[in-house]
């Protein structure tokens, strides 16, 4: 201790002049650039294609066609279902209930539209005879059943979306509590009205909705004239169709409109967007709603897909995959931070690491728990990602 | 007598920016030295390099003549210096004697003595005159004990300097007189204080000595005795600021803005009326606890009223913030962070919120980027808030004036005819309080009605055209500008003791 007022006079001297080192390669713009990366809305993107990049060498079937059409096609339903959810986030909300409205639509619309159904599967369910009967469902058909079949299921679904905003709205109960009592509830309700059984036999126009292309491509020798079905890459698939322009819908409510605006204000500071007359309660309902009818959609394209309605459909780890891959895009958590970009890449990732996964011969528990760690990976982003801002701007 | 704490050529830079720099200061033993300037200045950077919080980056300091390098919070406690901070650093769950000595708990066979504990607690607080048992909770205490629980603790770590940082902020005027009484006590026990505060009456009242800080340097320093106010305010802020207050540019009219009839709620109002012309600035004062702020949201449809009516330009309105917006008012609250800002949204975000809805264009409703940018700047411009690209800059980045600027800013872009300001200069430093009033000034010249209410009568008279005094809900009376007399308004919002 004696000895360091004399070492002071040098400490102030080598503090006091940071800037006269010899020059060296600027470690600060480095990190400035890789900060750039951090918080660009590409990132996710960046991270998938890196990631996709040191799998492919021992993977080699990650890269084919084949497996590329599969990712693709696992993408579209759950895009149009995280969607949804990012809104709710984006109001610093959580809606737990989306994986029993996909249960309840699904089985709702096949029940509607289904070509036949077999009395000794379902005649015990409580839907017999009112939705659908041996002949199919109460509207297969009838002209413009598909279109009719859609829109009871986005009512449906509006229905409890609508269930679950008035209750966090108007009662001021908490979201997280609300929507978990509507995914019990409504996914018991779905498994009870069919008493667990699926509906099949569903309208090929339907099933084309889920998995039929508008543009495929092959790759072979021309001269083949018969053409094998699984040598044919679907490339722009009616699903995709749906899912994209859904997203390109919900991005534009959501950056370039006075409803996006609020939305977003809400997020970030409620009472000061009450006091600035935003309509916080109309606002909040609406958003539970749209997160419905876009788990409606998913529903559709899962169930198209499947070609059949079942009511155990959105169940497990459904929830943990969309609330994981809006995350893992970046929205926030704690609302006012969300765009539909980031989600979009954060689905592309979640359904990439699921395929490679799946690629690698794991069980299911094995890769339950790679997600898991994923999603922890990506919460700890958010809160690096939010520092580096902080200190951006400070 | 010699210096308790001496500061030698302290300077500490953050990524090369000093936030205090060679500044050199004694601290006389068993004095009071009162410590202003700016927020910015480098007050709180000096606090953490004394607390052990910040190591200095140049420099020294001597305590009791020795050399003084705290690494740690509990160094500055071990050596004998204690804080009180401005938010209470108190755990509301725990009672006043566990706060007292969470940071040790005196023992006996491994378990916590809680004789000894309460025994002690009691004569300190008794010193204080504080009048509550030890095992209170904390937080079923009010503000201004809750400090006396703060000066406690550092009584019981016998501290021999006491640092206050903004004592007095959330305390009533009664707590604030008591806690100057035990500040009296203090300093009569021998303690050295170094009291920090943006209260300047209140500094000169109580401090031997004064120091300015500006920009990370001390300024000016002196004798109570050689400090008058202006030149407090003249070293904080580097220049004269010809008056704390701007002329008047504009008259009231004759029309009446808004006109309140009758607005009573049980247990809030009681029978309350109030007019605001054209043009007008009407203060309103009042203790806390007097109704002002729980008027101001009844005026503004955020919280129910049994009775009474509210016009706007002689119009009734209906219920409800939306109509309130709808029809001209608009609300500068009382809590910035909390209410008025979305800290974490850009500068252009917050200015657009008010007004967004006439961004939608038909008819897809996206809203017309270009124009919003647009308008939103010239409000920058307009409001001379200073900010770089506001479509990047956070607000939470700004100065508290800018601030409170850009939440006066929000509603211009909307045009009121009524402005409701609840504390509009709360936080904010001397130089950017000057600014909002020259705001305030503008907007009632015009043509705006406007209702201000400050807990400090000296601004409502330095701007108001008329003061109305509130105590308990319900109206006392009102002086026009002529006649304002700061005892008469005073002894009337205090109504019991005048009575």
């Amino acid at each position: 201790m004696n000895t360091m007022p004399a070492r002071d006079p040098a400490a102030e001297v080598a503090v006091s002049r940071p800037s006269d080192e010899p020059p060296r390669p600027n470690p600060r713009k480095l990190v400035g650039r890789l900060a750039d990366l951090v918080l660009s809305d590409y990132f996710v993107l960046y991270m998938s294609l890196a990631y996709v990049a040191v799998l492919a060498p021992f993977l080699p079937t990650l890269l084919l066609p084949a497996n590329i059409v599969n990712v693709m096609s696992n993408m579209w339903p759950l895009l149009a279902v995280a969607v949804g959810q990012t809104f709710v986030l984006a109001i610093a909300g959580i809606d737990l209930s989306q994986g029993s409205v996909v249960a309840m639509t699904s089985v709702i619309g096949a029940a509607l539209i289904a070509t036949v159904a077999n009395p000794v599967v379902l005649s015990n369910a409580p839907i017999w005879g009112v939705l659908i009967a041996e002949d199919g469902g109460l509207l297969n058909g009838m002209t413009g059943s598909l279109l009719a079949a859609i829109l009871v299921m986005i009512m449906v679904a509006m229905l409890i979306g609508l269930l679950n905003g008035a209750a966090v709205a108007m009662l001021n109960m908490p979201a997280f509590m609300v929507t978990l009592v509507s995914m019990i509830t409504f996914s018991a309700l779905a498994i009870y009205l069919t008493q667990s059984e699926n509906i099949a036999r569903l309208p090929a126009e339907y099933v084309r909705l889920g998995k039929g292309d508008i543009v495929s491509v092959y790759f072979g020798a021309k001269e083949e004239s018969q053409i094998a079905r699984r040598t044919i890459y679907s490339f722009i698939s009616y699903p995709m169709v749906i899912a994209v322009s859904l997203a390109i819908a919900m991005h534009l409510l959501l950056n370039r409109t006075v409803f996006g605006r609020y939305v977003l204000a809400i997020g970030i500071n409620r009472k000061a967007a009450e006091i600035s007359g935003v309509p916080v309660r109309r606002i909040i309902v609406t958003v539970y709603m749209l997160s419905a009818a876009c788990a409606a959609i998913g529903a559709l394209l899962y169930s198209a897909r499947l070609e059949a309605g079942r009511p155990t459909l959105g169940e497990g780890t459904f929830l943990l995959d969309v609330i994981g891959a809006v995350v893992i895009g970046g929205t926030s958590l704690f609302g006012g931070k969300a765009k539909i970009l980031w989600t979009f890449f954060g689905v592309l990732f979640f359904v990439l690491l699921s395929n490679t996964l799946n690629l690698m011969n794991l069980s299911s528990f094995q890769v339950d728990m790679v997600k898991g760690a994923v999603i922890l990976g990506a919460a700890l982003l958010d809160v690096f990602r939010t520092r580096l801002m902080r200190e951006r701007s400070g | 007598m010699s210096d308790l704490l001496t500061l030698r050529h302290l300077g500490k830079s953050w990524f090369g920016v000093p936030a205090v720099s060679d500044l050199s200061l004694g601290v006389r033993q068993g004095s009071l030295l009162g410590l202003i300037g700016q927020n910015g200045a480098g007050k709180s950077t000096l606090m953490n390099m004394i607390g052990g919080i910040v190591a200095p980056s140049a420099g020294d300091m001597l305590w009791r003549d020795k050399p003084y390098r705290p690494q740690s919070a509990a160094d500055a406690s071990a050596a004998g210096i204690a804080f009180i901070h401005q938010e209470l650093n108190l755990f509301t769950n725990l009672s006043v004697a566990e706060n007292m000595y969470i940071d040790g708990f005196p023992r006996r066979m491994g378990l916590i003595d809680w004789r000894a504990i309460n025994e002690r607690a009691r004569s300190i607080l008794d010193r204080l005159s504080l009048d509550v048992d030890p095992a209170t909770e904390v937080g079923h205490l009010s503000p201004g004990e809750r400090q006396l629980v703060e000066i406690a603790k550092a009584l019981h770590n016998e501290a021999s300097l006491l640092i206050f940082d903004e004592p007095t902020t959330s305390l009533t005027p009664r707590e604030t007189e008591r806690l100057f009484e035990t500040i009296a006590t203090l300093r009569a026990e021998g303690r050295t204080i170094i009291y920090i505060s943006h209260i300047l009456g209140d500094v000169k009242r109580l401090a031997d000595d004064i120091a300015v800080l500006r920009d990370g340097q001390l300024v000016d320093q002196g004798p109570e005795a050689d400090f008058p106010i202006p030149r407090m305010i003249r070293s904080m802020i580097g220049r004269d600021l010809g008056g704390l207050f701007p002329q008047r540019t504009g008259q009231p009219g004759d029309t009446a803005v808004l006109k309140a009839r009758g607005l009573t709620h049980p247990g809030v109002l009681k029978d309350v009326s109030i007019t605001v012309r054209d043009g007008e600035i009407v203060g309103l004062f009042g203790l806390m606890g007097s109704g002002r702020s729980e008027l101001a949201r009844i005026l503004f449809g955020l919280d129910p009223c049994d009775q009474g009516t509210v016009l706007l330009n002689d119009a009734e309105l209906a219920a409800g913030a939306r109509a309130r917006i709808a029809a001209g008012m608009a609300f500068v609250t009382e809590n910035r962070r909390e209410e008025g800002l979305m800290m974490d949204a850009t500068i252009a975000d917050n200015l657009a919120l008010v007004a967004i809805s006439e961004f939608g264009r038909p008819p897809l409703f996206l809203i017309d980027r270009d124009r919003l940018l647009e308008r939103t700047e010239a409000a920058r411009q307009d409001m001379s808030i200073k900010a770089g690209d506001i479509s990047r800059q956070p607000v939470k980045a700004l100065s508290g004036g800018n601030q409170q600027k850009v939440v006066i800013g929000k509603w211009q872009l909307e045009h009121p005819r009524l402005f409701i300001l609840d504390e509009p200069t709360r936080g904010v430093d001397v130089g950017a309080k000057y600014e909002i009033y020259t705001l305030v000034d503008r907007l009632a010249a015009g043509g705006g009605g406007i209702l201000m209410i400050s807990s400090e009568l000296e601004e409502l008279m330095g701007v108001a055209d008329r003061i109305v005094v509130m105590n308990r809900g319900e109206i006392m009376g009102e002086f026009p500008r002529g006649d304002f007399d700061q005892e008469r308004i005073l002894a009337m919002s205090f109504r019991e003791q005048a009575a």
